[in-house]
């Protein structure tokens, strides 16, 4: 990780729905590379935080930049530059592997040759060739996953946001989910990955933590186990969480 | 026996969910499924509380048979779903009582059994269960399915998308109900909670790879596990799978754990073969496997390939 080019700013980032403070806030920058950990318990606020990254819920104050994009007044732009994957969304189960390919490449913009060499290359680089005209929805989750990984990259983002994309994955193909996002990050793509396992929380360059709708911690897995005095990652959140409560 | 399964096989269309499935549960265990997606898990599940029938096999559940007495079975057994099946429209103290009266007994008569659970959410007992968080839902399923003191307790994937500390939580409250001997069948696809099960059987692709004790299948796995560590995982991960007779290279949280393929396994020409690869800070020690360790050599064994299944 280089830190030099900003990818993501944000400033007092803050949303609030009627009393309620869903995010108080929060303020961090992510880096051009960086893969960066969005961890919290259930209900902390991550999951409205990234709404208003990826340009679909407004903030009630605060700034926050995405690609150089404004969420306030660029939120369509930001859609068309980020990629996005989700565990409940990816991709279309009732359409084979290249038509999900074709689809998206379409949404995002890309011209045809560009689509036909996209469609070649993710299927060779996950050894899909057998399977490439089976729908989507016949793939085993793990494959489904790497799959929308790809996908959510068919137009070259800065930025990937991963919404607990290995959830029930099997522990290989969870680890090798892994790989393709270092291979990604080393290529210089930015990871925003949110996950509810610990070990995963390890393999990110950075890692924020939120409790109660603010960032609690924020650092490399080395200096928040050394700052918690714990041995993994898991003992750092179980701390930050009891601890306020 | 509080469940019995032998030889139980179901197939939806192509697609075998449960592959010729036996295992038992003693009374008064706390006995875990553990294994991903697609695993066949709620199939099993579905079988046993009487909502579907197996192609082949026989089950029983209380001693009962699941075909013949499935009356007897829906009367002595509470189950949670892993979707989240309570309605949503009445509070959280209409949804207990009406489990309890349909069940024919009153939230009174066994309140002691839900008790620790349900103080948890009764300062909320007049919200509807639609506008609960996660961790509360999660808490009123438990208490409506443990509200007429069934015999055997089907827990499916309770834990699935919660995070760390809540999972924690809710961990703690299923071994309090074990102390009070209520056996309980729970699956997970979550590695870690595997430990705090009597027995587990570990399954993946309809089929079940082992059976035992937590502490057995760790300490019976007789492939010696290294903690391997250096400053660029990704490049290390990358470097160890070139490594001549590497066996198996898996991130471990912030190791990477390797095993070689056959009993010459030198650390030094390992350390070697790294720092020839511009690795720093290399890092290679003995350690003891865990129960996610074990699942994976014995998945990689049977080589999973992308073939059609279950959606």
């Amino acid at each position: 990780m280089k830190p030099e080019e900003t990818v993501i700013e944000v400033e007092n980032l803050t949303k609030k729905f009627g009393d309620f403070t869903a995010v108080n806030e929060i303020s961090f920058k992510t880096y051009k590379g960086e893969i960066f950990g969005f961890l919290g318990a259930n209900g902390a606020g991550k999951t409205t935080a990234m709404k208003m990254l990826i340009g679909i819920s407004k903030p009630t104050s605060g700034e926050a930049s995405v690609t150089g994009l404004d969420v306030f007044s660029q939120p369509d732009q930001i859609k068309k530059n980020i990629g996005y994957m989700s565990q409940k969304f990816s991709m279309y189960d009732d359409l084979t592997i290249k038509e999900n390919i074709t689809f998206f490449g379409g949404i995002y913009g890309l011209d045809r040759k560009t689509i036909k060499n996209k469609i070649k290359q993710i299927i060779e680089s996950l050894g899909l060739e057998e399977v490439a005209n089976k729908l989507v929805g016949a793939l085993p989750l793990g494959w489904k996953q790497k799959l929308a990984f790809s996908v959510a990259l068919l137009h070259d983002p800065k930025i990937v946001f991963l919404d607990e994309p290995t959830g029930g994955v099997d522990p290989i193909t969870r680890r090798q989910f892994w790989e393709l996002i270092y291979k990604q990050a080393s290529q210089g793509t930015t990871i925003f990955v949110t996950t509810h396992y610990m070990d995963e929380a390890e393999y990110c360059d950075r890692v924020s933590i939120m409790v109660e709708g603010k960032i609690e911690a924020l650092d490399t897995p080395k200096n928040l186990k050394t700052e918690y005095k714990v041995d993994s990652m898991d003992g750092v959140f179980l701390k930050l969480a009891r601890n306020i409560e | 026996m509080s469940i019995t399964l032998k030889n139980i096989t179901k197939s939806y269309k192509k697609v075998t969910a449960v592959d010729d499935i036996s295992f038992e549960v003693k009374p008064g265990e706390l006995f875990g499924l553990i294994g991903p997606d697609g695993a066949g898990k709620t199939t099993l599940f579905r079988i046993l509380t009487t909502l579907l029938f197996a192609d082949k096999g026989e089950a029983t559940v209380a001693g009962y048979d699941v075909v013949k007495d499935y009356k007897e079975i829906r009367k002595s057994v509470g189950y949670m779903p892993g979707r989240f099946s309570l309605y949503q429209d009445l509070t959280v103290e209409e949804n207990l009582e009406f489990f309890a009266t349909i069940f024919g007994t009153t939230i009174e008569e066994n309140y002691d059994l839900i008790k620790d659970i349900y103080v948890q959410i009764e300062p909320f007992k007049k919200r509807r269960a639609g506008k609960l968080s996660g961790g509360m839902k999660q808490k009123l399923a438990l208490s409506c399915a443990l509200i007429h003191k069934p015999k055997v307790l089907f827990l499916d994937e309770p834990t699935t998308g919660v995070d760390p500390v809540s999972r924690k939580e809710f961990w703690d409250m299923l071994k309090r109900l074990n102390d009070k001997g209520i056996t309980t069948l729970v699956s997970t696809p979550y590695m870690d909670e595997a430990a705090l099960c009597d027995r587990i059987a570990l399954i993946q692709e309809g089929k079940i790879l082992k059976i035992d004790s937590p502490s057995n299948i760790i300490d019976q796995h007789e492939k010696q596990i290294y903690n391997v560590e250096a400053k660029d995982m990704y490049q290390l991960i990358q470097n160890l799978k070139e490594f001549p007779e590497n066996e198996s290279v898996y991130a471990f949280g912030e190791f990477v754990h390797y095993t070689h393929s056959n009993e010459n396994f030198h650390p030094e020409k390992l350390e070697k073969f790294l720092s020839e690869r511009d690795h720093k800070n290399i890092s290679i020690k003995p350690t003891s496997p865990s129960i996610e360790d074990v699942f994976m050599d014995l998945a990689r064994k049977k080589d999973v390939k992308p073939t059609e299944n279950e959606a």
